[in-house]
Order: structure tokens, then C-alpha cells, then sequence
């Protein structure tokens, strides 16, 4: 996030697209709501009818892949109409008349005829963003998990930078994390083209300065991405795996490959709370200690850095995973000697500044955001103050091209994914709560009544879902939640696994994420 | 900014402040049970009565904005008469089970009781009675204990937007409830139960876990979502070892004590008895055949063989020897490049920097990943 969730509560328009924030995020949609009680106008973009349309002055109900030729629409009205911010335009940008060139053709007509949202709402959606100067932006999964998914984010960029709509408190483009750390493991550099904070394996400068600090040499290569191992295993290149606290044979696409691939490996370590199933297919297994019995920080979607402490002892003989990944590294010859948790935020601060003011002592009650470079700063609650990082930004024009699969007469309708409000990802934690699994222990796929009544299917009827990879049996819930043609199945249940549909092949083009929005499928009796 | 005086300490205040909220400021405590700082005032329980100067009677302090030049009375010997009036006909109407109420010890209601000295009660008269009949997993509604102050009532609509519960019939047989009294099937964020001053809402889950003396409060951040709400464990020592009990969040956090359901009543998972407690070391071909691991038709990863029968227990130093000799001996082998890592976004920043850290100067490859795509 650009912004601070307090800040939300400043906000004159927020524009919410692709996100079911109410669900996902359901604290995050609370300080929505507070906004709203205080006069703040909200824009919903979304296939499904989620539940903060309720607090919505607009709701977009676009089809599912969509969103780039609505938001490059939503610009050409802004264009036309002579609300955008020439200012900020002048003074911050580059590019901005090659790629207003770019957005010419997506007149509300054309978009209504691809997204299905009419024009009349597109155009009142421009005026109420275009004609704010202090609006958000919110989205999650629902822009990035498609093949178009940089597009997409790329087109809310040049949506706020046409509005000048960044860089000031409660104003921003704010994607909201998905997990609790997956900000912070980011920010560590648990990825394949990057140091810790951001810093890229590629460039000497940087190699150098790491190895310096780690004491040893460091491969310039950019490793492989979470999406391209599991070929990569399938195809006996990867050899061995050691996965950490993720269960991939409920997560990953198309999982009868995974299943494949993962069976492949010569080695797989799974060090993890619960015997998930990739713990089932590992060599080894290490059993870790959860949240509430470890000290350290995790980085919520907001950057602020906040202080987990140990309540109780880890069960049995598990152990933290610092403690085991030093005793691996011991035994490779590689010794880490760090005597707390905290010794290593301390050289995480080392090689990346945006951390090196934060210590735990300072962030005792409460969290600080980064960038935090010194033992005084008081952290960043948003981000852009004093301009951006490398000068002018650039408008980067978007095409609209289709989703990869698109459906035909054998697999008629689109299936998109998500989260509910009750489980957690793959669930090996919520299903393990009494309460929650008695109340919403069931997986079910959402049918809009007009589909439903056309298949002759009712509520509560068990249905077969189909597409090119595999088929799930699945309970029926008639619902006008999902428009006609649509259907949408939770990601959380591994006996009715949504992964199971997904396809493994339609990956964005840049970054690899899988195209979990938009898969072709159809529905049996 | 206007000023007033309030026991006679003067305080400079903004105008639309409230004569409870500027005693607060000046830290005179005014007993309330209606009024939550984060909810709009609702003016009925009249625990919070002063008297001010120039007008007749006694008016609710949480409800009337303070004005220039104003002189407050916050404890007389008429406001506490009729204090203790309030607290008796509350009480009147009220089960008195303190003995096995789960709010004991963090109840306002009796706090107040025992302030104002009220047990026998000269008032008692019919009392409400109410069976418990919520078929919903989370949140036990007691209300026989419920004193009306609206506090749920309105954190449902105005913080939840839910609207899940609103008053219900009128005078003595007024109560909060549910559309058509049908069991509670909302989002069970708990912000009800949260802002309840009394036993009158509380986790089904808390039920005999401990009361809040026994308790050791740990401040922490939620395992879920990104959102990072801040909350508080309960923890109570048993018989087995320590427990998590109960997860709350506090007022002053910056997510002002509301939570969704996952971080309320989720925590269970922690001491759950499928817990991974030794390392393991597989003993079955992962073949399927073989190993039994048989295609389910609708899991293509089910097992008929209970996961222990796959693996044997191993001592740590055995399972740790392993791990490092096999990747010592693929990565001699095929090289560092064929051995990847997948890490966890549900592990704190420090395990991930070490884990990338191990991925890169210990294996030697940038084969480093975790699910920020999935
Ligand atoms: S749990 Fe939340 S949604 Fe349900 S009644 Fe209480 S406040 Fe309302
Ligand atoms: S249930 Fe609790 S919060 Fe709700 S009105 Fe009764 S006493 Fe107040
Ligand atoms: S309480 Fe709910 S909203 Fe808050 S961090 Fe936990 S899961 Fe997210
Ligand atoms: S607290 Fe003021 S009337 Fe209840």
C-alpha cells in the first residue's frame, strides 16, 4: 500500500476493483466503512456481487478479465471530459501523450461491449475518481492473478497518475497483501530476482556488496519463480525442494501436475506446523513452531513492522524454523550465530536501509512503517511524499487482450477463485478450528439462479465441475452473488480442491502468476 | 475551543467534545455502561449523570456537548443516590450467577455492583427469563444478562455494517434480537461481543477455558491476512501444558479492538492435536501404488494410509544429518541450481531472511521463492 489503513478514513473516493476487501480483508473494509459514515464515496468493480457493493454509490459488474479495458475507459473519460491533472502530469510524468493515444479507441460503448458494465456507470465512475484529487485505489488478487495481471496493475498506475491521485496522505494506489507476511517476505528477498529489499541478483554492484556480507560467493543468476519450479521438477531439473510453511498440492494450479512433479523430486524437506499435504509426499519432515510460540515481526499490508511475541512452549520437540534452518546451514558448513530473533532484524537493517532505524525496542507498542532509515525516523505512512525514487514516472500503455482461456460450447462457463470470510488459503489452520470448520466446513461452488434453473440444478445439489485438467464433485449454491455464465469456487478445501480446474500454462507474461480469475469450465449433474 | 470547568479543574476543549469525554481528559472517572468511545452516544443506561450549573436536572454526560463557560458536578450526594438507583433496577432484572459467568473479573456491570455496594436488592421483581438457543458455533447470547445498553447493537451496524441484531419488542420484554429471532448467521466478527459490558454476549469456545484472573496476557499480531490487526492472547496454565484461551484486541490499538472472525475465534489450531510434534523420516515409495496412496476421485493426492504409517519418527539430530547430507550430496551431483527453496509468507521477516540467506550462501542458488503469486 502507497497509503496507511488510517488514512483510508481521509479518503474522498475509494475505488475498490478486484478486491473483496469485506472478506479478505475484513478490518481493512471496517475503516472503509467508518470512511463511508463520514461521507467518503465508494466505487465497486468486481465479476461478483461481494458484499461491500452494500456501501457502494457504484457498482461495476465487469466480466471476468476485463478490468484493463475498463480502466483504460474510465481514462478516456477523464480525458474527454478535462478532469485529469495537468499539473501532475507536467511536473511528474513522462509519456503521457504517446500513451493517451493508447487509451483513444475505449470509448464507454466499446468498453460496456467487453466488460458488460454500461456506459452510463463508466462514465459516473470517472467523474467520481477523476474528479477527486484525494481518492484510493484498492485492489488484491482479483488484478493480478491473470495472465493480463501487470497490465492491469500497470493501468491503475496510469489511472492515479493521470489524477495526480498518489503521493499525498489518503490518496494512492494501495494493493492489499494477501497473507500476514507476505509483505515481510518479500521485503527479505524470498524471491528469485532479489536480495533482501528489493535488490536485484543480477546487477555485480549489488552481488558484490552481499557477498561481502554473507562471506561467501553468490550465483549472479536469477533463480527460478514458485511457478516454474514445479515444471522444473516435473521436467527433473529440480531436484530436491525444501518448502517451508506452504502447501502447494491445494495451492498451485492445476494440481494433478503438481502432484506429478512434487512425486518426482529426489528430495523434498517440508518443515511446517501440520502434515498438509505436501508434507505427505516429503522425505523429511521438521516440525515447526506457529505464531504464538516464536519471537520476531511480521510486516502487515500497510509496511509497518510489527512485533510477534512467544505466548507457549511449541508442542512436543518442534522447534522454530530460524533454530532448524541454523542447524542445517551448521551442518553444510555454513555456521549462523544468531543468539536472537532480533540479531537478525538487526542485519536484515544492515544490507537494506528502509529497516535499518526499526529494532524491537522501538516497535514494542507499536509498529513502525518503512522506509525507517535511522534510530530517530518515525517511519513512512505513505509513500511518494517528496516525489518518486527515479524522477518522472512513466504512463506505460496497455492493450486489452482476453483472458487465455476463453470459454466455448464444451466449457461454457468462467471460473473464477478466491477466499471466503471464514477459512484461510489452503486451510490447514482454520480447518483445524472447531468452529469454524462446523460452519463453513464445506466447499461449495456459486451458481447464479438463471444458470442454475437452465442446468436444472438447486441449491444444495452435488454437481461435477469440469475443465481441461481435471474435475471436482462440489456442493451447488444458487446465488445472484455471481452474475450469469459465471461461477466461483473457494480455494480452501483440499477434497474439492478449486486447483484442481486451474490451469498451470495461462501464466501473466511477466511476473508468472497463474490465471486463477479466469479458467474455462462446465458444469455437470 | 471553549472552556469549562469540571470539579472545579478548568480544561480548553474543541467544540463538538462531550462533557464525558472532556472528564476523561481530565482523568475524573464517571461510571458508565452505554457509552463505548468508537460508537455513536446512545444516552440510556444514566450511569453517567453529573450536574451542571443553571439547569434543574441531572443530564447523561456522554450525550451533551460541552459549552462555554460551563460548571460540571461529576460526584454529589444526589448524583450517587441516583447512581445507585440505576444499578439496582439493572439488577433487579438480572441472573446474579457472577459464580459461573465467564465475564467475572472483566465485567463492568459487576464492578459497578460491587462499587455501588448493590446485592440485596429492594427492587426485585419479575425477572426475564430466556433460553440460550443459538445453533451458531461462535457467539453464546445470553440475554437474561443483557442490560439493553445497545453497545452490540451498534457495533454490528455501525462498525460491521452487518445489522445482524437490533432491539425487539417493547418494555419489559425488550431484547436484542435477530431477524424473526432466527439463530445468529452473520459475519461472527465478535465486535458484539467485544463492546458487551456484561455475559450477555461471549465466545462459545471460552466456555470454562479460565476466567480473567487466572490469565497471562500476551500482545501480538493476528496469523491471518495482511491486514495485521494487533491482538491479545489469552493464555492459562493447564494441565497439559499452557493454553491459548482466548483472543481479544484492545481499544488502543490502530485497529481499535475490532478483529474479523478468522482473528477472534480462529486460534484453536494452535494446540490442536494434529500438531507435527517429532521430525519424521519417510518410509513408503512415494509411488502410489506402492505406497498406498490410492487416486480419490475427487483428490488426487489422498492417502488410505494414515500419514504416520508413510513416515517413522526420528530424533532431530538425525533428521537435521539427513537433510544436510542429501542436499550436500544432490547439490555435488546435479548442482545448486537443481535444488530450489519455497518459503513462507506466514513466517516472521527473520526466518524469511535467514531461509533466503540459507537458499543463497549455503545451497548456492537464487532457486528462492513463496506464495506472494497464489
Ligand atoms: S458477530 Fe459481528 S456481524 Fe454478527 S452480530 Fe456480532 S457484530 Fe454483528
Ligand atoms: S447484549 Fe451486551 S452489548 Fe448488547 S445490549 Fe445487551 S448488554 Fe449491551
Ligand atoms: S483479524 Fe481478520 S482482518 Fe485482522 S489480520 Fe486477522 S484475519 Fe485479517
Ligand atoms: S453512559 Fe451515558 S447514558 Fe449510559
Amino acid at each position: 500500500m502507497t497509503n496507511s489503513i488510517k488514512e483510508i478514513e481521509g479518503m474522498e473516493v475509494i475505488f475498490i476493483i478486484g478486491s473483496n476487501t469485506k472478506e479478505t480483508h475484513p478490518v481493512i473494509a471496517n475503516r472503509m466503512i467508518k470512511a463511508y459514515r463520514k461521507g467518503t464515496k465508494i466505487i465497486v468493480a468486481d465479476p461478483r456481487r461481494v458484499p461491500m457493493v452494500k456501501f457502494a454509490e457504484l457498482f461495476l459488474n465487469l466480466r471476468p478479465g476485463t478490468d484493463v479495458a475498463l480502466l483504460n475507459g474510465l481514462a478516456h473519460v477523464i480525458l474527454k471530459e478535462g478532469i485529469y491533472n495537468k499539473e501532475f502530469i507536467d511536473e511528474k510524468t513522462e509519456g503521457f501523450n504517446e500513451w493517451k493515444a493508447s487509451v483513444e479507441k475505449f470509448t464507454p460503448e466499446y468498453v460496456e461491449e467487453i466488460t458488460g458494465v454500461p456506459s452510463g456507470d463508466i462514465i459516473k465512475a470517472a467523474r467520481l475518481y477523476g474528479g477527486s484529487r484525494k481518492a484510493g485505489i484498492f485492489y488484491t488478487m482479483g488484478i493480478t492473478q491473470h495472465t493480463c495481471g501487470t497490465d492491469n496493475v500497470n493501468a491503475i498506475a496510469n489511472l492515479a497518475l493521470l489524477t495526480g491521485n498518489i503521493g499525498r496522505e489518503s490518496t494512492g494506489i494501495n494493493p492489499l497483501r494477501g497473507q500476514n507476511n507476505v509483505q515481510g517476505s518479500s521485503d527479505a528477498g524470498a524471491l528469485p530476482n532479489v536480495y533482501p529489499g528489493y535488490q536485484r541478483v543480477d546487477v555485480p554492484e549489488i552481488q558484490n556488496k552481499f557477498e561481502e556480507a554473507w562471506g561467501v560467493e553468490l550465483s549472479p543468476k536469477q533463480g527460478l519463480k514458485s511457478t516454474e519450479m514445479v515444471p522444473a521438477a516435473l521436467k527433473g531439473k529440480i531436484k530436491a525442494l525444501y518448502v517451508i510453511g506452504e502447501n502447494p498440492l491445494v495451492t498451485d494450479p492445476n494440481l494433478n501436475h503438481t502432484f506429478e512433479a512434487f512425486k518426482n523430486l529426489e528430495f523434498l524437506v517440508v518443515q511446517d506446523i501440520f502434515m498438509t499435504d505436501t508434507a505427505q509426499l516429503a522425505d523429511v519432515i521438521l516440525p515447526a513452531a506457529c505464531f504464538a510460540e516464536k519471537d520476531g515481526t511480521f510486516t502487515n499490508t500497510e509496511r509497518k513492522v510489527q512485533r510477534i511475541r512467544k505466548a507457549v512452549n511449541p508442542p512436543g520437540e518442534a522447534k522454530n524454523d530460524t533454530t532448524i534452518i541454523m542447524e542445517v546451514s551448521k551442518r553444510l558448513g555454513y555456521p549462523m550465530d544468531y543468539e536472537s530473533s532480533e540479531e537478525v532484524l538487526e542485519e536484515f537493517g544492515r544490507v537494506w536501509p528502509a529497516l535499518q532505524g526499526i529494532t524491537y525496542k522501538r516497535i514494542e507498542t507499536q509498529g513502525i512503517p518503512w522506509p525507517c532509515p535511522t534510530k530517530d525516523h518515525p517511519g513512512t505512512e505513505y509513500l511518494y511524499k517528496g516525489g518518486f525514487p527515479r524522477g518522472k514516472v512513466h504512463f506505460t500503455g496497455v492493450n486489452f487482450l482476453p483472458p487465455a482461456e476463453i470459454t466455448d460450447k464444451d466449457y461454457p462457463f468462467v471460473l473464477t477463485t478466491g477466499r471466503n470470510l471464514f477459512q484461510y488459503h489452503a486451510g490447514s489452520m482454520t480447518r483445524r478450528v472447531a468452529p469454524i470448520e462446523a460452519h463453513a466446513g464445506e466447499a461449495y461452488v456459486e451458481i447464479n439462479p438463471a444458470d442454475g434453473e437452465r442446468l436444472n440444478i438447486k441449491d444444495g445439489d452435488i454437481v461435477k465441475v469440469l475443465s481441461r485438467r481435471g474435475e471436482i464433485k462440489i456442493k451447488a449454491r444458487i446465488t445472484n452473488r455471481v452474475s450469469k455464465g459465471i461461477i466461483f469456487i473457494p480455494m480452501h478445501y483440499r477434497e474439492a480442491a478449486a486447483n484442481v480446474l486451474t490451469s498451470d500454462e495461462a501464466l501473466d507474461r511477466h511476473v508468472k502468476t497463474p490465471e486463477y480469475k479466469v479458467s474455462a469450465v462446465r458444469i455437470e449433474k | 475551543m471553549v472552556t469549562i470547568t469540571i470539579d472545579g479543574k478548568k480544561i480548553e476543549i474543541p467544540e463538538n467534545t462531550t462533557v464525558l469525554e472532556a472528564a476523561r481528559m481530565l482523568d475524573i472517572p464517571i461510571p458508565t455502561l452505554c457509552h463505548h468511545p468508537k460508537l455513536t452516544p446512545f444516552g440510556g443506561c444514566r450511569m453517567c449523570i453529573v450536574e451542571i450549573k443553571g439547569i434543574p436536572r441531572p443530564v447523561t454526560s456522554c450525550t451533551t456537548p460541552v459549552s462555554e463557560g460551563m460548571e460540571v458536578a461529576t460526584s454529589t450526594a444526589q448524583l450517587e443516590g441516583l447512581r445507585k438507583t440505576v444499578m439496582e433496577l439493572i439488577l433487579s432484572d438480572h441472573p446474579n450467577d457472577c459464580m459461573i459467568c465467564e465475564k467475572a473479573g472483566a465485567c463492568t456491570l459487576q464492578e459497578l455492583a460491587y462499587f455501588y455496594g448493590v446485592r440485596e436488592n429492594r427492587l426485585a421483581g419479575e425477572r426475564r427469563t430466556y433460553t440460550k438457543k443459538d445453533g451458531n458455533p461462535f457467539i453464546e447470547r445470553d440475554l437474561e444478562k443483557c442490560i439493553l445498553c445497545s453497545r452490540c447493537v451498534k457495533a454490528c451496524d455501525e462498525i460491521q455494517g452487518v445489522e445482524a441484531i437490533d432491539f425487539g419488542y417493547r418494555g419489559f420484554k425488550s431484547k436484542i434480537c435477530t431477524s424473526y429471532e432466527k439463530d445468529l448467521d452473520c459475519e461472527f466478527c465478535g465486535q458484539c461481543v467485544a463492546v458487551c459490558p456484561t455475559g450477555a454476549h461471549t465466545g462459545k469456545q471460552w466456555a470454562f477455558k479460565g476466567r480473567q484472573k487466572d490469565i497471562r496476557e500476551i500482545d501480538t499480531v493476528c496469523p491471518y491476512c495482511g491486514t495485521g490487526c494487533n491482538i491479545t492472547l489469552h493464555v492459562r496454565k493447564s494441565v497439559s501444558g499452557e493454553e491459548v484461551v482466548r483472543v481479544t484486541s484492545k481499544e488502543d490499538t490502530w485497529n481499535e479492538g475490532w478483529l474479523c472472525v478468522k482473528g477472534r475465534f480462529g486460534y484453536k489450531f494452535i494446540n490442536n492435536p494434529d500438531r507435527l510434534t517429532k521430525p519424521l523420516i519417510r518410509i513408503t515409495p512415494k509411488d502410489r501404488e506402492a505406497s498406498g496412496v490410492k487416486r480419490e476421485e475427487n483428490s488426487p493426492y489422498d492417502s488410505h494410509l494414515t500419514p504416520y504409517e508413510l513416515f517413522r519418527e526420528a530424533t532431530w539430530d538425525e533428521a537435521l544429518d539427513y537433510v544436510a547430507s542429501r542436499l550436500k550430496e544432490i547439490k555435488e551431483k546435479h548442482g545448486a541450481d537443481s535444488i530450489g527453496g519455497l518459503s513462507s509468507a506466514r513466517c516472521t521477516n527473520e526466518e524469511n531472511y535467514l531461509f533466503q540467506k540459507f537458499i543463497r550462501a549455503v545451497i548456492g542458488t537464487n532457486n528462492i521463492d513463496h506464495c506472494a503469486r497464489l
